[in-house]
């Protein structure tokens, strides 16, 4: 609605055409993660600690191995030491030794849950009877789950080879504060001194689950030449192949993994927990080894992200200008070092708002819970969800409309973001113009209901990619790319090749190829797959045009320089020939005709939503009922907008699910207490209104079509946008996420 | 690891003597508790009963008035025997309250009743409207009130090779109106933070003749509040009543802290949830007299 009026148009992008993978999947014929069968394969399964922290003094398998149909037991001494450095894993670098230890304790484990054992067997029932047969001899350790009690002298320690990272000197003793980073600029004491007003606050969050549905599975396969085939779902399957190599000491090539469909991922399946150990299961029995997660262990041994404890300092000018800011956040990291979500919290604290004076300091605080993952907008849901309730609590205190007062202070094209990049077409203002003029701002409440008003906004990335295009013999068009789809990317490649070649979308076929068929691919995180992948398949398409005009000048004996490529034909004055014809004619030209771009493309730019949100509060009961809800996003340019609502509608609803009901319930011995989803509150449908999904494309110029990554950016605004109403609706300020009812009634029966 | 026995005889007979001789079966209606379980690892039953097979184990058999509910009746199929609906509406929404669409079309009252959750959502609007069942047994067949049947969570009363046959409804009586609600911090798909079942008889000119008022959730076992009926028990539902009712029910609550919610806000929630029902059961029992009148 404020887009640029300028903008290009298309014959394809913007279109919603019938997905390529959706007829597979709703007749439940695709094949997902659990599904997968290899002949000969044996049943895996996971002995894992009931200890939330305890010393491993020994572990005798020998009963197990005894057992009639076991094939083979590993435990943390077949995994070979030694494993370090870094391997790029989805929006996170991942260290090898920590990742190790994730998938097998060691000497200590860490988190209940966490695996000790492992055994294959000829079937599932025999591999759960030989766990049982497992005696692990463990010291019980004093454990420590929440945030402030970890950092308190005299606490159990988890690591006593981890130091705090980040501070001006190395210290000498060990602590469970991991890391620190910290962001400064200009002085924010002096700028809060001289505010008008400053909102102070404390803000926790408890830790929440990605929440996907899928299990995490896979089939492995050691050869007996020293390779190996893995067959797994994952958001990333070049970075199964890194780490798997990394971490069991083989050459990158020699493993090749092969994704199958992707039943959810957000974020929290760019890492490895099972495939490493199926390996080693796989060598030692000679067969493939399948194994597959269940609901509980997903819960107590796979990343949540982060519960946080954050304090802020906001202070603003008369005429709403943010003019100083002093946050401090502490990341709850679960059981092992190198959790990124404190590095990219940091990032995205202020990240759409010129705060001139401010100080940002973060920490990653270590606790006997899982090990953090990346979960959509990893870091940043959290510490938005302090700057916009502040924001909200300053323009009440000013009197100045909510959204006014984020255009005052939001970035315009041309300002630096917190990462330091300058940033061009960016449509906060556009978004932001929109959302006050879009009538649920404007309609009335009815009694007992608040509105909440919050922004959002996600770096985004780029990464390397690799795609090919290729014609078939009759000129149907082949794009071969790296990235598991994940959100509806198969049928954006179709449609941005279809595009390029000037050609009927359901003539592209699109395959996501495995780690050996085409070039390295980072995986599908960090909304980058539509830009960065999408921007390869672009420059495949344009190569594979290229050679085709010098194919159609070879036919026609005339120069390349003179043939033009229209409507998906090559042109010379009245001639013309289609790809079909150029393709029956490849043999005769040159050979077959096929391109790859390999790519690491800048240019990206960040996401910004604002969402509205309408609740109503059952006094009696504190009861929430979100009632409208209403998200806007600039999208830059939608190439199928179904899949861009949907991402706005389920990144709105996760949000609102992490405000509402989700959380972590640990009890006293550190035992998670609602490890499925009866108890783990995600929301079901009957909870939600239609999200209304509004796209404001301001597109990207750096991308061919536009593009800005869209599916992390609708999780930051929710968290604020539901606390705000809450606000709205009773007058009360509740920092402490999860909003359920009980704490809603209690506060009301408090402030009576 | 044996597989447990799968036994679908085909008469109540052959079920007493298979559970007679087997301590560790386990009989199966809709199994959406019971294969949960097993799946889970917190059962392992030696032997599992299918009651499906049974003749009249699955249905609703009207007789008189008086309803007459196989245990193997799917939740799902309440509805359609429309003089229950007309009855005991209350009974009818609590059991189709119980988990999801799907989990219904299996799920049946006899099996949420042998659960033995205090939070099952059947038990209370069942105890309200005075429901008895039918338990067969090695010494013969008994009927005995619902609320005997939980001895506290996942325990029952049933004697070895006991099993509940059929649950038993009156006719509702001139004037009467049921109700249940619960608490979730959803709204389906969840587990009741507190229930509250009321049925209610209500004379010519709208004086309580009549109420029972029961509780889940908030004690080892289904809650019959008697005291909370008294303060009903002629007086016209006014707002005095309410409150001597709601304190009633605030005190024979004994519910206990865990992850579905504090003990304090259970206490709270029943006196909440019990005058809200008493309201809608007044009013199906105000258009019992007017549709009467």
């Amino acid at each position: 609605m404020n887009a640029p009026s300028d903008q290009k148009t298309f014959r394809l992008v913007g279109t919603r055409p019938i997905r390529p993978d959706g007829i597979e999947k709703v007749t439940g014929k695709a094949i997902y993660g659990p599904d997968f069968v290899a002949p000969g394969m044996l049943h895996g399964a996971v002995l894992r600690s009931p200890h939330p922290h305890a010393r491993i003094r020994g572990i005798d398998t020998r009963r197990a191995e005894a057992l009639a149909g076991v094939k083979a037991v590993v435990t943390g001494a077949d995994f070979p030491g030694g494993a370090e450095g870094t391997v790029a894993g989805g929006e996170t670098p991942t260290d090898l030794k920590y990742a190790s230890i994730k998938c097998m304790a060691r000497d200590k484990v860490f988190f209940e849950g966490h695996a000790v054992a492992a055994v294959a067997a000829t079937s599932a029932a025999v591999a759960e009877e030989a766990l049982k047969l497992i005696a692990v001899d463990y010291e019980v350790l004093p454990h420590v789950t929440d945030i402030e009690e970890a950092l308190r002298p005299g606490g159990p320690i988890l690591h006593d080879d981890v130091f705090t990272q980040g501070l001006a000197e190395t210290p000498t003793t060990p602590s469970n504060a991991s890391l620190r980073f910290a962001m400064t600029r200009g002085d924010a004491e002096q700028a809060l001194g001289a505010a008008v007003e400053v909102y102070t606050g404390r803000f926790t969050l408890q830790p929440v689950h990605q929440g996907y549905i899928e299990p995490h599975a896979c089939v492995a396969s050691w050869q007996a030449d020293g390779q190996g085939q893995i067959w797994c779902s994952t958001q990333g399957h070049f970075s199964v192949r890194a780490m798997t190599a990394g971490i069991l000491g083989m050459s990158i090539a020699s493993i090749r993994v092969m994704p199958l469909e992707i039943g959810g991922g957000f974020g929290g399946k760019t890492t490895v927990y099972l495939e490493p150990v199926a390996m080693l299961l796989s060598r030692k029995a000679g067969r493939p080894v399948r194994l597959a997660m269940q609901r509980g262990d997903i819960f107590r041994a796979s990343g949540p992200a982060p519960g946080a404890v954050i304090d802020i300092r906001l202070g603003a000018l008369a005429d709403g200008t943010l003019s100083g800011a002093d946050i401090e956040f502490k990341y709850n990291g679960g059981g092992l070092p190198g959790a990124y979500e404190v590095y990219s919290g940091v990032m995205s604290t202020l990240s759409c708002y010129r705060v001139p004076d401010a100080n940002v300091v973060g920490w990653n605080v270590l606790t006997n819970m899982p090990t953090v993952h990346a979960y959509r907008a990893p870091g940043a849901p959290q510490t938005y969800f302090a700057v916009e309730c502040a924001i909200d609590e300053l323009a009440r205190r000013l009197g100045i409309d909510p959204i006014d007062m984020r255009l005052r202070n939001v970035l315009r094209p041309g300002d630096t973001d917190g990462r330091g990049m300058t940033l061009g077409a960016i449509g906060y203002a556009e978004t932001l113009e929109a959302t006050k003029a879009h009538p649920h701002y404007a309609a009335p409440l009815g009694p007992n209901q608040g509105r909440g008003i919050a922004c959002g906004s996600w770096g985004n990335y780029g990464g390397p990619s690799t795609a090919a295009v290729s014609l078939a013999e009759d000129g149907s068009i082949l794009v071969t790319e790296g990235n598991p789809d994940i959100g509806g990317s198969r049928a954006a490649m179709a449609m941005m090749a279809a595009e390029t070649l000037g050609i009927a979308y359901e003539k592209v076929r699109v395959t996501v190829a495995d780690t050996s068929s085409i070039g390295y691919s980072m995986g599908t995180g960090g909304s980058r797959t539509t830009f960065a992948t999408g921007m390869a398949v672009v420059q495949a398409a344009e190569a594979v045009i290229e050679i085709m005009k010098q194919r159609a000048a070879q036919m026609l004996g005339a120069d390349a320089a003179g043939i033009e490529w229209r409507d998906g034909a090559a042109v010379l004055g009245e001639q013309r020939l289609s790809i079909a014809e150029i393709a029956a004619k490849s043999g005769m030209t040159g050979g077959p005709i096929s391109a790859e771009a390999a790519i690491h493309p800048g240019g990206f730019l960040p996401g910004f939503g604002a969402h509205i949100c309408d609740l109503e509060i059952d006094p009696e009961t504190g009861h929430t009922t979100v009632v409208r809800y209403t998200a806007l996003q600039d999208v830059g340019r939608a190439i199928h907008p179904d899949y861009v609502e949907g991402q706005i509608q389920g990144g709105a609803v996760q949000g609102i699910g992490w405000a509402l009901n989700e959380a972590y319930v640990y009890d006293r011995e550190g035992h998670l207490d609602n490890a499925g989803f009866l108890d783990y509150r995600m929301p079901v449908a009957s909870d939600m209104p239609m999200i209304e999904a509004v796209m404001i494309e301001v597109p990207n110029p750096d991308h061919p079509y536009g593009v800005k990554g869209v599916g992390e950016t609708p999780i930051v605004p929710p968290l604020a946008a539901v606390a705000n109403a809450v606000r709205d609706a009773t007058g009360l300020r509740i920092g402490d996420l999860p909003l359920s009812p009980d704490r809603i009634y209690a506060r009301l029966q408090a402030a009576e | 690891m044996p597989s447990p026995a799968f036994h679908a005889p085909g008469t109540v007979d052959e079920v007493v003597g298979l559970l007679a001789g087997d301590p560790q079966a386990r009989v199966l209606a809709g199994g959406t508790d019971l294969i949960v379980q097993m799946r889970s690892g917190r059962i392992a039953p030696s032997a599992v009963i299918d009651l499906k097979r049974i003749g009249g184990m699955s249905g609703v058999r009207v007789e008189a008035g008086t309803f007459a509910i196989g245990a193997a009746t799917a939740c799902t199929a309440l509805k359609d025997c429309a003089e229950l609906v007309a009855a005991w509406p209350g009974v009818v929404e609590a059991a189709n309250l119980i988990g999801s669409v799907q989990v219904r079309n299996r799920a049946t009252m006899g099996g949420n009743l042998c659960n033995a959750s205090p939070a099952a959502d059947s038990v209370p609007a069942l105890v309200a409207a005075g429901a008895t069942c039918v338990v067969a047994g090695p010494a013969g067949r008994r009927e005995v009130p619902v609320a005997a049947i939980p001895a506290g969570p996942g325990k029952t009363s049933l004697a070895p090779g006991e099993f509940v046959v059929e649950i038993r409804l009156p006719p509702r009586p001139a004037g009467g109106g049921d109700a249940y609600l619960r608490s979730i911090p959803r709204t389906e798909m969840d587990i009741a933070v507190v229930g509250a079942g009321v049925s209610l008889v209500l004379g010519p000119d709208g004086t309580c003749t009549s109420a029972r008022i029961a509780l889940g959730a908030v004690a080892p076992t289904v809650v019959l509040v008697e005291d909370a009926a008294a303060a009903l028990v002629g007086s016209r539902l006014d707002d005095a009543a309410l409150d001597r009712m709601a304190e009633a029910v605030r005190a024979a609550c004994r519910p206990i802290d865990d992850k579905r919610g504090t003990a304090g806000y259970r206490t709270a929630m029943a006196a909440v949830l019990a005058r809200r029902t008493v309201n809608i059961a007044r009013e199906r029992a105000q258009s019992e007299s007017t549709s009467k009148a």
